[in-house]
């Protein structure tokens, strides 16, 4: 395993590099003097100047990239103008800030799609089913930024159940509580569609299974039913589910654009708009690439995991 | 098999006879409500320049932030004093466009990487897949937000954004279907038949394809609408005073505090919008999709249905360990009903084989799969008729019961090893589970007893065995696993469903002996479920025929092979080559057998029976007694040489 | 002999995989068919059996051109086959045809019959509206089918309709030589019949040659002239059929007819040892068959034994160093 973990490790090389193409090629498209864009219009002379030296404009794109990618290698992810300051350390502190969101929105959606997915797939055609496939139809087709606001109004305005905004209370606060009390709406928030689309999958995953051979021979075993549909059932399903659960790692921790933007949770999607918007070019140059990067590495532990539960793949 | 012959059989008929694909659509009540919404809301937003709206963009400050039911405002006014009724509608309009023509885009481009990558396949495919696993390797909308971020904001960025980062999401889906596709043997036909590889490529799998774009262009238009709405809410997409829904709610978000309508309303639109569209694409996939329409997504229940409408009575004695009297199983699909099994007796004695032996559908492995209510719910179920297990009726039984009698007094052998057995469980974990769902004993024990059973049916280094995976043995290995299995509990009953029919001939051999002997050594009853006079001679002591549901001959192996006496049994012997024979003129039978759901009155094979006389076409045609264990169902049967007229 | 043969393969040779990474690593390969010499005249059926595995489809393959060999030569009439193919595919296509194995999967199922059966009257023969209404009518009427079906999509055939749809096609281009890939195995035993007799019926009637493919031995037997005996991509014995099922040289020859089940046999005597095949990644050096062979010695396991005629019979070839001489297998 540890050496299938290596070889899979030594795969993603290729994967980050082409990531790094990329982000590289998009801001290459940016039209106009590329030292003008990425500082903005209030820039001096002078640091257009030395930005197209420092970028080496001068030079091809293929050697432009190489001297980038260098950098990058370095920790040099250049300097944020509109903050003043590198753009590493802005970017690692606002994406841990992402993670615990969307690691709790992950979480949560992983565990009450695959449950709603098994219970509506056991119960086919009943109420529960039913219920559940409204449910997720409805979780799908909501948009995550206005279902934020709702929920701001009715518990943070009209009930005060929970804050409107924020990590942390502004005096006092910091510790633990006080984050997943502020934490508690904008995960509810994240996790709502990638929930919908787990169930959804896991429904269709369980239905597939449960017409298979092996689960006829399961039953003609005598075992019980519960066993059947827990132990051989659930597995096999999980075996296709768990790469959706990969790509809805990349759907939540993109749905946190909106939802840190709604909640102004200091994350690194709140910080990409505000960049965005003030033509930080660099900043989002940088976020991106972490968060890319981030997401790389989920998706093969997600592949490791699989390959743990399905030896057909080893 | 048989089995899923009869399920194949209504999705031919409804091809011709079916409702038109519209009226599956509408009998779909969410689909349905989902295509009015749509519909509507897509004629309003056509209808907007012909309505009379006010300007969408002339701001009166006077008038701002009026509350919904306002007397000249419907929905009230924004921060500017614009009318939201008539932002709301041409900002769904703009929605709606974006949406529709990033999906397009997408479906176009995606679609055509999938298709030219699956079909050419090698290097071509490499590169292509490489380059969309990279734009899949970013997280959905950081990517759509790298580029907005690079081309400046506004409303065609933020669409060749979206657009841009679903062309994977396409070209994966196309691209797996394509390929599969592409080893199908028409399209070798159709090379062979002369045909180029961008006739092929267009003319043979894009029409093959086209459904599965569609069914993935419904799913995913709503999303691409959210998206782009998402770009406008955070300010990247449509640009003042251009308003979409999205940049219409982004904007009324400073405002959510003092007048919340201005931005609840047109994130209502959008919820309603992208609902209706989600609707309407789920009944779209419902009725593109064959697997549905087959039923091939329902689930089966643990055990079959039973609909008795009649139940013989229990025989006087008991001479038989498995006594199955007038049994009736039906698939209802579609509301055609298919008899499957019309009716059919068995008598299974201790230690003997008998061979059930019929052509696909006629009945043979759905008799054999509801003695233990095997037979998938929906759409089958038992009609009529009853299964003594020594005194138990097994149709009258608790699932309980029935589930401490499966595995252990009757036990099963399949088809397929390679997919009857659990492809994630080690074979030892398989079998020790089959023990102790009978046995009480502890796991070590368990193992043990696993052991022993391998080493019963000739598996070398049992011990070590147990460890491996079903894929990394060979199919006779595997079927080898299965016959274990079926011996864990001491099964007074063994049903083998053309145990070996998958394997190779020489494997084949092996299976056979094995069974013979552990039949000998365990002295259990076998059913043994055919379409091989080879195998049947091999292994069985007696034989019933079975034709269109219903035994038509029973009687000894020896017997029947050399004097068949129903006409059918006796063109099924003639019609298959025999080795050492060559010379021999192969006699086919002529025609089809019928379908199921419209039996013809009389004999079944009267159509296909050289001596049919006008009696065999009515009323029931009995199964008449020529001896002890021989039975015939005609009445006009052959004696040795020629008809008896 | 090969100056009458219609189809000559010398030392045909396919190779799956293999090659080198980037990094140069060897990829594993697999040798689906080597070493395989044997003609094909006019006028006979050429029956190739084997078990799963043994290349026999991967052989049929190569001989239509729908695949290349990685060495040796197939000649066609004289012509090199192989080149053929790349070179103009549509001529190798109008004398050498096919018929699949599966009669439902080779049909395009939103395609009719008739656009079906016209494919290779238009691509191949380039014929004009009315010569292809007279040509679907001739082809229908021999695999004795009725003209109406024409207007039909494949999902409304039995498989033995639709086997016969299949070749029908083959047949449309009018060839010389029909490659059939287990025309039979996929159908039920009734209907099975009625294919093989029609496929008896074409030969006659329009001169054909088949290469005949199954796994099946009492249906090679019964079709066949020469049988050609396939064992892990090799050839294991060759000769005209009486001989090779009368008296089979080849010990895996005998195996197999031995673990045939027939009406009225009781008894298939198996070999008690494993019936695993050789690796095929690594495959041994000498006789594929040792492992499983009751006549086995260290000649065998040292170099594969090759195929040699026997004193008594020049035609009737086997590649084994103790091949059984003039005894019955059962």
């Amino acid at each position: 395993m540890a050496a299938y973990i290596a070889k899979r490790l030594l795969a993603a090389i290729p994967v980050l590099l082409g990531l790094s193409i990329i982000v590289f090629l998009i801001m290459a498209m940016i039209p106009g003097d590329p030292a003008t864009a990425i500082l903005g219009s209030y820039a001096t002379p002078e640091n257009v100047e030395k930005l197209n030296r420092d970028l080496g404009l001068d030079k091809s794109l293929p050697q432009q990239y190489l001297i980038w990618l260098g950098n990058l290698l370095q920790g040099d992810f250049g300097r944020s103008y509109a903050l003043n300051r590198p753009v590493l350390d802005e970017v690692l502190e606002r994406f841990s800030a992402t993670l615990i969101l969307a690691g709790t929105s992950l979480v949560l959606c992983s565990v009450l799609g695959l449950l709603a997915g098994v219970v509506s797939a056991v119960r086919q055609y009943g109420w529960t089913d039913k219920i559940v496939t409204v449910l997720v139809l409805i979780g799908i087709s909501l948009p995550s930024f206005w279902l934020g606001l709702l929920l701001i109004l009715a518990f943070a305005v009209k009930i005060r159940l929970f804050p409107a905004s924020g990590m942390f209370a502004i005096y006092g606060g910091g510790d633990l509580p006080d984050l997943l009390y502020h934490l508690f709406l904008p995960a509810v928030t994240l996790a709502v569609v990638a929930t919908g689309v787990i169930a959804r999958l896991t429904r269709t995953a369980m239905l597939e299974v449960l017409r298979q051979d092996y689960i006829r021979t399961a039953r003609a075993k005598g075992l019980k039913e519960r066993h059947v549909i827990y132990r051989h059932a659930f597995k096999a399903a999980l075996v296709s589910v768990i790469p959706v659960i990969g790509i809805q790692a990349g759907f939540v921790l993109g749905g946190a654009v909106y939802i840190e933007t709604v909640f102004q949770w200091p994350g690194i999607g709140s910080m990409l708009v505000n960049a965005i918007s003030t033509r930080d070019l660099l900043l989002v140059q940088g976020g991106v690439l972490v968060v890319a990067g981030a997401y790389v590495l989920f998706n093969l532990a997600a592949d490791v995991v699989q390959t743990i539960l399905d030896p057909r793949l080893r | 098999m048989s089995g899923a012959a009869i399920a194949a059989k209504p999705a031919k008929k409804k091809a011709t006879g079916r409702p038109s694909s519209f009226r599956l659509l509408i009998n779909n009540t969410l689909a349905a409500t989902g295509l009015v919404v749509l519909t509507l809301i897509i004629l309003i937003a056509l209808a907007a320049p012909l309505l009379p709206l006010a300007d969408p963009d002339v701001t009166a400050p006077a008038n701002r932030l009026q509350p919904i039911f306002s007397p000249d405002h419907v929905l009230g006014t924004d921060a500017l004093g614009r009318d939201i009724l008539s932002r709301l509608i041409w900002g769904t309009r703009v929605s709606l466009a974006v949406g529709i023509s990033a999906t397009l885009i997408a479906a176009f481009f995606g679609s055509l990487i999938g298709l030219v990558a699956g079909y050419v396949g090698g290097r071509t495919d490499n590169l292509l897949m490489r380059g969309i696993d990279m734009v899949m390797a970013f997280p959905y909308i950081l990517l759509a937000l790298a580029i907005v971020a690079a081309l400046g904001p506004g409303l065609i960025n933020a669409l060749y954004a979206i657009a841009v980062v679903n062309i994977p999401f396409f070209a994966r889906n196309i691209r797996g279907i394509t390929i599969g596709l592409s080893r199908r043997e028409f399209v070798d036909a159709a090379r062979l038949s002369g045909k180029s590889h961008v006739n092929i490529l267009f003319g043979e799998i894009l029409p093959n394809v086209l459904p599965v774009i569609i069914i993935t262009m419904s799913t995913t238009i709503g999303w691409m609408i959210l998206e782009t709405a998402g770009l406008s809410f955070l300010g990247l997409g449509a640009q003042p005073p251009q308003a979409d829904l999205g940049s219409m709610l982004g904007e009324g978000r400073k405002i959510l505090f003092t007048s919340p309508h201005v931005s609840i309303i047109p994130g209502l639109m959008i919820f309603v919008l992208v609902m209706s569209i989600n609707l309407f694409g789920d009944g779209v996939r419902d009725v593109l999709d064959p697997r549905l329409k087959s039923g091939a997504l329902s689930r089966p229940v643990a055990r079959t249905a039973v609909k008795r409408t009649d139940v013989p009575e229990a025989p006087a004695e008991q001479d038989a360990v498995l006594d199955v009297k007038a049994l009736r199983t039906e698939f209802e699909i579609g509301g055609d009903i298919y008899k499957a099994v019309g009716g059919v007796d068995l008598k299974l004695r201790q230690g003997e084989c008998l061979g059930v032996i019929g052509e696909s559908g006629s009945g043979k492995s759905v008799t054999a799969m509801s003695i233990m209510g095997l037979v998938p719910t929906p759409p089958g179920r038992i009609a009529g008729g009853a299964a003594w297990l020594e005194h138990e009726d097994l149709f009258a039984l608790s699932d309980e019961r029935i589930r401490q009698l499966r595995g252990s007094a009757v036990s099963h052998v399949f088809q397929d090893p390679l997919s009857t057995l659990h492809p994630l469980y080690t074979v030892g974990y398989q079998l020790t589970e089959a023990i102790m769902a009978h046995q009480a004993m502890s796991h070590a024990h368990a193992t043990e007893k696993a052991a022993k059973l391998l080493e019963l049916v000739r598996i070398p280094n049992p011990a070590e065995r147990l460890k491996a995976y079903p894929h990394e043995l060979s199919g006779g290995m595997r079927q080898r696993v299965c016959i274990a299995m079926a011996l864990a509990n001491d099964a007074k009953v063994i049903i083998a469903d053309e145990p070996t029919t998958a394997l190779d001939v020489t494997v084949q051999a092996q299976i056979l002996s094995l069974m013979n002997t552990l039949q000998d050594e365990t002295n259990t009853a076998t059913l043994f479920i055919t379409h091989d006079f080879g195998v049947v001679s091999a292994i069985c002591d007696r034989i019933a025929v079975m034709y269109a549901g219903r035994i038509v001959e029973t009687g000894t192996t020896e017997e029947i092979l050399a004097n068949p006496a129903h006409p059918y049994t006796r063109k099924l012997i003639d019609c298959v080559p025999v080795l050492g024979e060559p010379g021999r003129r192969l006699d086919a039978i002529e025609g089809r057998p019928p379908v199921v759901n419209r039996l013809p009155a009389g004999c079944a094979f009267a159509d296909r029976c050289p001596y049919v006389q006008a009696d065999c076409r009515s009323g029931e045609i009995p199964l008449t007694e020529l001896g002890r264990d021989r039975a015939v169902r005609c009445i006009h049967p052959l004696t040795g040489e020629g008809p008896n007229v | 002999m090969s100056e009458e043969a219609l189809l000559a393969i010398e030392n045909a040779e396919r190779i799956f995989g293999g090659g080198r990474t980037l990094f140069g690593t060897q990829l594993p390969a697999v040798h689906a068919v080597q070493d395989i010499t044997i003609d094909v005249r006019k006028g006979e059926t050429l029956g190739v059996v084997g078990e799963s595995g043994c290349g026999k489809s991967t052989l049929a393959r190569l001989i239509v051109g729908l695949d290349r060999p990685t060495g040796g030569a197939i000649t066609f009439d004289g012509r090199d086959l192989v080149a053929d193919a790349a070179s103009d595919p549509r001529a190798l296509a109008r004398k050498v045809q096919y018929v699949f194995q599966d009669p439902v999967s080779s049909l395009n199922p939103r395609k009719t019959i008739r656009s079906i059966l016209e494919a290779p009257l238009i691509h191949l023969l380039g014929m004009n509206k009315t010569q292809r209404a007279e040509r679907l009518t001739e082809l229908m009427d021999a695999v004795n089918l009725a003209p109406e079906f024409l207007d039909r999509y494949p999902h409304e055939f039995s498989g033995g309709q639709a086997q016969r749809i299949g070749i029908a096609r083959a047949l449309a281009a009018d060839p010389e030589l029909i490659v059939l890939d287990e025309p039979v195995s996929a159908l039920d035993v009734s209907v099975q019949a009625q294919v093989l007799n029609i496929l008896d019926d074409l030969k006659a009637r329009f001169g054909l040659t088949y290469v005949f493919i199954s796994h099946d031995l009492s249906v090679v037997e019964s079709v066949s002239d020469r049988v050609a005996v396939m064992y892990f991509g090799r050839l294991a014995e060759v000769g005209p059929a009486k001989s090779v099922f009368a008296a089979p040289r080849h010990p895996y020859t005998h195996l197999l007819l031995n673990s045939a089940p027939a009406p009225g046999k009781r008894s298939l005597v198996p070999e008690d040892a494993n019936t695993e095949l050789p690796d095929p990644y690594n495959p041994p050096p000498g006789c594929a068959f040792y492992a499983r062979c009751p006549r086995g010695t260290d000649e065998c396991l040292a170099a594969r034994p090759p195929l040699l005629a026997a004193a008594s019979d020049p035609l009737h070839r086997a590649a084994c160093y103790h091949p059984h001489e003039k005894t019955s297998a059962r």
